[in-house]
């Protein structure tokens, strides 16, 4: 069976049908995880068993008559989740062992509706990466061309669904880690307003930025996953208390007077020529749409950055401490007393972008330069907040690059860490801002990889952002493209 | 230099990790190098800027204090590298 051109609502209808069980449907996606996980290695977990019962009890739901939208459909997950009697291991060694005593809330979300987890999705470690070379389980490699990454930190999560693995799944978001690697695999990614959709049972990167959002690939299975996954959770204290759209009745209403921001600091010198034609490109589409093309600017963007990578790290190295041998994970014991014992349990757990986020992180909340770097940066992020509250009173999206250039290299940005760095100079500013985003495939380099063109909207306005995507995906051809493998 | 090999080392105290020599130094160029670069922040005056500590400006979120379900003595050791009875244990704290 080939999964690649069926959408979740084309599964769905032959399910109804009774022209496929979800047995046979999740049999098919064992099988093709089988065949290419030795390419591309986007599974750290495959959950056979666990897969093919869930997919019988679907069988019986349809067959009752009581399917909800997933009932049936496989799916995966980035290996972040807590997930039930689940090896969960957030692609880093120290959690080599961890067996997940329950399930996060978009997990239990996604089992009441019967959906099919097949398995957990490789990422950097921590979801501390651009590339997903950091991970304790390897590099994902890219489906379109296998010497380059995926994209990180959800790299797998993007890299199933180009090899037509599972037909969408779930990542997170803290600084483009959704909507990076979705670009560079040709997918559609989703990072939500913070406090969209739970956190609870998401293992913490930067707790003010992190966010769960779906990967799919078209724009009507990103819009249906976000449904099922969305909603204020009394489990996490900062998801938002607001009723959830059904994201599906308005996707199809078009972008006509709509008003498109173009923030004249995302073109910039030195963004890939292909990438800035393929723009280019896009922006004609929406103009052909009938929607208005306004410049505006984001004055604070060169500053997002240095922002991020304070706030974050200084985040991180307060979540991370949790790891310290004791109530779950690896543990390093050389009989040096508890402290001896912590310090050799993260020295041997942790990999090196971590153990560097971690330093930098408790080097800017240390006693002396709390002030000058932590502080600092937050008051940076209003000035970057508030950039786009006022460019949102003048338009009702922003259009930008994903990232200045496609998929690089493996190994191409590894010794130079701020260089990984600078390639989430368009995905960061919105997780500071808070508000959502969207990736979405809008052409190829002249080398065959994809391109990927963000979409940006106010707060809680992912039902605007999807519609706008949605129209451009049915008025071009960029979308649902597969390579061999 | 924003930082030395000293500083480097007290951090990775405060961060209880234990770093072999060599990390030491590399570690002490690349956040030399990041630390070099986020200096940019100071090209802003920040003067009369209220700090951002979250995206979704919220009071506390309080709740009824109610007795709910947890997850129970059993699920809460599994996963813990030593146990003893219902605890985790931990090396000797007190010579």
């Amino acid at each position: 069976m080939e999964l690649n051109n069926l959408t979740i609502s084309k599964l769905r209808q032959k399910l109804a049908d009774g022209e496929l069980t979800s047995v046979e449907l999740t049999r098919a996606c064992l099988e093709r995880i089988a065949a290419t996980n030795g390419k591309v290695n986007s599974f750290i977990t495959v959950c056979e068993k666990a897969a093919l019962a869930a997919a019988e009890a679907a069988d019986q739901r349809i067959a009752a008559g009581d399917a909800a939208p997933l009932t049936g459909i496989p799916l995966a997950v980035k290996d972040i989740f807590n997930t039930l009697d689940v090896r969960t291991t957030c692609g880093s060694k120290i959690l080599d062992n961890y067996v997940s005593p329950y399930d996060a809330t978009v997990i239990a979300k996604l089992r009441e509706q019967g959906a099919v987890i097949v398995g957990k999705l490789n990422m950097d470690e921590f979801a501390m990466g651009s590339s997903n070379e950091n991970s304790a389980a390897g590099p994902v490699l890219n489906p379109w061309d296998l010497q380059r990454v995926p994209g990180g930190s959800s790299g797998g999560s993007a890299a199933a669904i180009t090899a037509g693995q599972v037909p969408a799944t779930l990542g997170t978001d803290t600084g483009g880690s959704i909507r990076q690697p979705a670009a560079h695999c040709g997918v559609v990614g989703l990072k939500p307003t913070y406090g969209r959709v739970s956190r609870f049972g998401v293992i913490a990167y930067a707790s003010s930025l992190d966010q769960v959002g779906p990967l799919a690939g078209n724009v009507e299975d990103c819009a249906l996953l976000l449904g099922a996954v969305a909603g204020y959770d009394p489990a996490d204290s900062t998801s938002v208390d607001t009723p959830v759209p059904d994201y599906l009745t308005t996707l199809k209403e078009g972008v006509k007077g709509k008003k498109i921001g173009l923030p004249k600091e995302y073109f910039i010198e030195g963004l890939d020529p292909d990438v800035k034609k393929s723009v280019a490109a896009a922006i004609a589409t929406y103009q052909q749409l009938g929607a208005e093309i306004v410049e505006v600017s984001l004055p604070h963007t060169d500053y997002a950055v240095a922002c991020y990578y304070l706030i974050a790290t200084a985040e991180a190295s307060s979540n991370l401490a949790r790891y310290d041998g004791v109530r779950f994970g690896v543990r390093k014991d050389a009989g040096e007393g508890l402290i001896g014992m912590y310090r050799q349990t993260r020295a041997a757990g942790f990999g090196d972008e971590v153990k560097r986020r971690i330093m930098l992180g408790t080097y800017a909340l240390s006693s002396g330069y709390y002030d000058a770097y932590y502080l600092k940066a937050q008051k940076v992020r209003t000035l970057i907040r508030e950039d786009f509250f006022a460019a949102f009173e003048q338009v009702d999206l922003l259009l930008t690059p994903v990232a200045p250039t496609p998929a690089f290299k493996i190994g191409e940005k590894v010794n130079d860490p701020l260089q990984m760095y600078l390639s989430d100079i368009f995905t960061i500013p919105v997780n500071l801002a808070g508000t959502c985003g969207i990736s979405l495939p809008c052409g190829m380099n002249h080398e065959g990889l994809p391109i990927g063109l963000q979409l940006l909207g106010k707060p809680f306005a992912e039902a605007e952002i999807l519609q706008a995507a949605w129209a451009f995906e049915n008025a071009t051809d960029w979308g649902g493209k597969f390579p061999e493998l | 230099m924003k930082i030395s090999r000293e500083e480097v080392e007290h951090v990775a105290r405060l961060a209880r990790l234990a770093l072999e020599p060599t990390e030491l130094d590399e570690l002490t160029g690349q956040l030399d190098a990041i630390l070099g670069y986020v200096d940019k922040l100071n090209e802003l005056d920040t003067e009369d800027v209220e700090p951002t500590a979250h995206a979704v400006p919220m009071e506390n979120a309080f709740r009824e204090d109610q007795v709910q379900a947890s997850i129970g003595i059993e699920r809460a050791l599994q996963n813990a590298p030593s146990t003893a009875g219902s605890c985790y244990q931990v090396p000797k704290v007190i010579e």
